[in-house]
C-alpha cells in the first residue's frame, strides 16, 4: 500500500477560499457571490483584495442564482456560494432553467455538505445534492477530498466553460494530496494500485478509504483505491479498467446511496461490465446533530465500514 | 401570568439558552436571547394551549392542535430558546436540555419533528419557510371554523428570502385574520447589520402594501411592551386581514457583551464567557 501521511488538518472550504484568493489575482473575470455566509465560505481574502468583484446577496439564494446567470451572460465567471443545502435543493429550478438549460457559465460552490456539518443537524445536512446535480443535464459535479484538492478544483473550474457544482465541507480533515497537483476535471486519481478489490471514494471518504486500505493490507487484501473527485462526467475508463483487474468494487461517499457516486458507478458497471458491488453511504435516512466523527460512525461512513463492505464484496466474487 | 412572573421566567430561559449553547459549544445565542421575552410571553401568557397532562406529568401534545393556539418558529436557529420555553412550560423534562445538539438527542440543532419532541410541529432551520406553514395552519383553522390564533416568528434577515413575500401575499388574499406574524427586527444577521448586508428598508410599509395590519413593538425586550403588543395584535384580528408585529429587539439581550453586535449570532461562549454571562442572569427557577 502506498503510504499517505499528513502533517496538518484543514477544512476543504478553506481550500476553496485559498483557490478564490488566487483566482482573484489571476482571473479578472472571476466574481464571488454569497448569501450571508461569507466567513463560512472563507471568502474574506478574495473580498479584501477584490471588493468590486464580490456581490453580497443577502439571505436570498434563488435571486443569487439568477444574478449569477446574468453576470455569466455578460462574460464574468461567477462563483455563487452558500451552504450545500441552500445551493442545491432550495434553488434547483433556478439552477435548472437559468443556469444549466441556459448554458450559463456559473459555478455553484457550496460548503457544509453532508453529515460532517455536525451539530446544526439534518435541516442543514444535505445528503441528496449529488443526486440532484448529477441528474441535471450538462452539469459538471465535483466533490474534492482535502484542502489541496479543493483549492486545485476551484482554480481549474475558472477555465472550464459550463455550469458546475463544487461541493466541499466544514470540518478539518487530513491534508494528504499534492499541493501542486494538476486537477483535471473528469479524470480519476489513482490513489493506490491493487488487485483484490477496487475502492472508489469521493470527498471526505477518500481518507477513510486509505485507512481502510491499510487495515486490509494487514489482512492480506490488496486494495486498489481510486479517487473520483468528478462525479460527473465520470471517468468510466478508469473504473472499467480497474474492475477488469479486481473483479469487485466498493463505493464510498458522504451522500445517500440513492443517486450518488455509487449509483453512477453501478449504472456504468451494469451496462458495460456487470461486477459485484457494495456501497458505503447513507441508507435512506436523514442525519442528525452530533460531532462529525460520531455521525460518520453512527451512519457507517468510515474506514471500518469500508473494510466490512470489502470483505462482503470479495466473498461475492 | 403577571408581568413580574413572566420576567422571572424569561430570566431563567436566558440562563438555559446560554448554558445549552455552552454545553455543546455550538448554536445561536444572539437571536435566542433577543426573542426570549416574546416567546416566553406567548407560551406563559398569551396562547391558549391544552393544559391536560399525561401519566408522565408532562403536557399532552397534539401536533394537530385542535382548539389550541399554535406557534411556529421560522428562524429555527434560535432553537435553544424554543426548547427552554417548551421544557419550562411542561412539555418535557428540563434535564433533557443537557442533550442539546448532541448525538441521539431529541433537541436537534434546529427544531425537528423527526425525533418526536413534544411541542414541535414542523422542522425549521432552512430560512424563509415558516410563514408559509403558518398560512396553511391558519387556513385549516378557518376551514374548521376554529376560533384560534396561529403565531409565527421570523428573523429580519430572513425577510430577504423570496418565499416570505410569496407567503405575505397569500395571507391577506385568503383573509387569514387569525394569523399573527412577528418579525424579530434586531437589525443583525450573520455577515453584519441587515442594513449593510441587504437592506430591508421599510418593512412596515412593505407589509402594509401587501395587505397586512401592523403593530409596532418598539422594545421587544420590555415584557410589558411585549404583552401590550400581543394584546394590540389580538384586537386587530377578525377584521379580514392578517397582523404582523414589527418587534424591535436587541440581539443578545440580557448579556451585555453579546449585545450591539452581530458577533454572537452563532457563537458559543467559552467557560469564562459563560461565567460572565451567568453572573448577569439570575437563576430564578433552578437550572436544569
Ligand atoms: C435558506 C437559508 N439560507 C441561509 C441560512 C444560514 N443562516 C442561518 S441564520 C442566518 C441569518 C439569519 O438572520 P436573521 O433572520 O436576522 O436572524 P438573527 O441573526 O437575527 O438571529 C443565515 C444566513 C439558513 N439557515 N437558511
Amino acid at each position: 500500500m502506498k503510504k499517505y501521511t499528513y502533517t496538518e488538518k484543514k477544512d476543504t472550504r478553506s481550500g476553496f477560499g485559498a483557490g478564490m484568493a488566487e483566482l482573484g489575482k489571476s482571473h479578472p473575470n472571476v466574481m464571488a457571490l454569497c448569501a450571508d455566509l461569507v466567513a463560512s465560505l472563507k471568502l474574506d481574502a478574495f473580498i479584501k483584495e477584490n471588493p468590486d468583484r464580490f456581490v453580497q446577496c443577502g439571505i436570498a439564494e434563488a435571486n443569487m442564482i439568477g444574478v449569477a446567470a446574468g453576470l455569466a451572460i455578460a462574460g464574468y465567471v461567477p462563483y455563487a456560494t452558500t451552504f450545500a443545502n441552500f445551493g442545491s435543493g432550495r434553488v434547483y429550478d433556478q439552477i435548472r432553467q437559468s443556469v444549466a438549460y441556459s448554458g450559463a457559465n456559473v459555478k455553484i460552490a457550496v460548503s457544509h455538505a453532508g453529515l460532517t456539518l455536525g451539530e446544526d443537524g439534518a435541516t442543514h445536512q444535505i445528503l441528496e445534492d449529488l443526486a440532484m446535480m448529477r441528474s441535471m443535464p450538462e452539469m459538471t459535479v465535483i466533490n474534492p477530498c482535502d484542502y489541496n484538492q479543493t483549492k486545485a478544483a476551484t482554480i481549474a473550474l475558472a477555465d472550464h466553460v459550463g455550469p458546475a457544482y463544487l461541493r466541499f465541507g466544514r470540518p478539518v480533515v487530513p491534508v494528504f494530496t499534492d499541493p501542486n497537483q494538476e486537477f483535471v476535471i473528469g479524470k480519476a486519481w489513482m490513489v493506490n494500485e491493487g488487485k483484490d478489490v477496487t475502492i472508489v471514494a469521493t470527498g471526505h471518504l477518500v481518507w477513510e478509504a486509505i485507512q481502510a486500505g491499510e487495515i486490509l493490507e494487514q489482512e492480506g487484501i490488496d486494495a486498489e483505491i481510486i479517487n473520483i473527485h468528478t462525479i460527473k462526467p465520470l471517468d468510466e475508463e478508469a473504473i472499467l479498467k480497474s474492475v477488469e483487474k479486481t473483479g469487485c468494487m466498493v463505493n464510498a461517499e458522504e451522500h445517500q446511496l440513492n443517486g450518488g457516486l455509487g449509483d453512477a458507478v453501478c449504472q456504468l458497471l451494469s451496462r458495460k461490465r456487470p461486477t459485484p458491488v457494495e456501497m458505503v453511504g447513507v441508507d435512506n435516512s436523514f442525519g442528525e446533530s452530533g460531532t462529525p466523527a460520531q455521525l460518520m460512525e453512527k451512519y457507517g461512513l468510515n474506514a471500518a465500514a469500508i473494510v466490512e463492505k470489502v470483505k462482503q464484496v470479495i466473498a461475492r466474487k | 401570568m403577571k408581568v413580574e412572573e413572566l420576567k422571572t421566567t424569561a430570566a431563567q430561559v436566558r440562563r438555559d439558552i446560554v448554558r445549552m449553547v455552552h454545553g455543546c459549544q455550538s448554536g445561536h445565542p444572539g437571536g435566542s436571547l433577543g426573542c426570549t421575552d416574546l416567546v416566553t410571553a406567548l407560551y406563559f401568557h398569551e396562547m391558549k394551549i391544552d393544559e391536560s397532562k399525561g401519566a408522565d406529568g408532562f403536557l399532552n401534545f397534539s401536533r394537530e392542535a385542535k382548539g389550541e393556539d399554535l406557534f411556529f418558529l421560522s428562524n429555527g436557529h434560535i432553537s435553544p430558546l424554543f426548547y427552554s420555553v417548551l421544557a419550562r412550560r411542561g412539555y418535557f423534562d428540563i434535564k433533557e436540555m443537557a442533550t442539546f445538539r448532541k448525538i441521539n438527542s431529541r433537541l436537534q440543532g434546529h427544531p425537528a419533528t423527526h425525533e418526536h419532541l413534544p411541542g414541535i410541529r414542523i422542522a425549521s432551520g432552512s430560512l424563509g419557510q415558516g410563514l408559509s406553514v403558518a398560512n396553511g395552519a391558519a387556513y385549516a383553522k378557518k376551514l374548521r371554523k376554529e376560533d384560534r390564533i396561529v403565531y409565527v416568528l421570523m428573523g429580519d434577515g430572513e425577510q430577504q428570502e423570496g418565499q416570505i413575500w410569496e407567503a405575505a401575499q397569500f395571507a391577506p388574499h385568503y383573509k387569514l385574520d387569525n394569523l399573527v406574524a412577528i418579525v424579530d427586527w434586531n437589525k443583525q444577521q450573520i455577515d453584519g447589520s441587515t442594513d449593510k448586508v441587504m437592506d430591508n428598508r421599510d418593512l412596515k410599509a412593505k407589509y402594509e402594501a401587501f395587505g397586512w395590519l401592523t403593530v409596532d413593538l418598539l422594545d421587544g425586550n420590555d415584557m410589558q411592551q411585549v404583552l401590550d403588543a400581543l394584546a394590540a395584535a389580538k384586537a386587530l384580528l377578525g377584521k379580514g386581514q392578517p397582523v404582523v408585529i414589527l418587534m424591535k429587539t436587541e440581539m443578545g439581550a440580557g448579556v451585555d457583551f453579546m449585545m450591539h453586535t452581530h458577533k454572537w449570532h452563532g457563537t458559543a461562549p467559552n467557560d469564562e464567557q459563560l461565567a460572565a454571562a451567568l453572573a448577569q442572569l439570575p437563576e430564578t427557577l433552578g437550572d436544569y
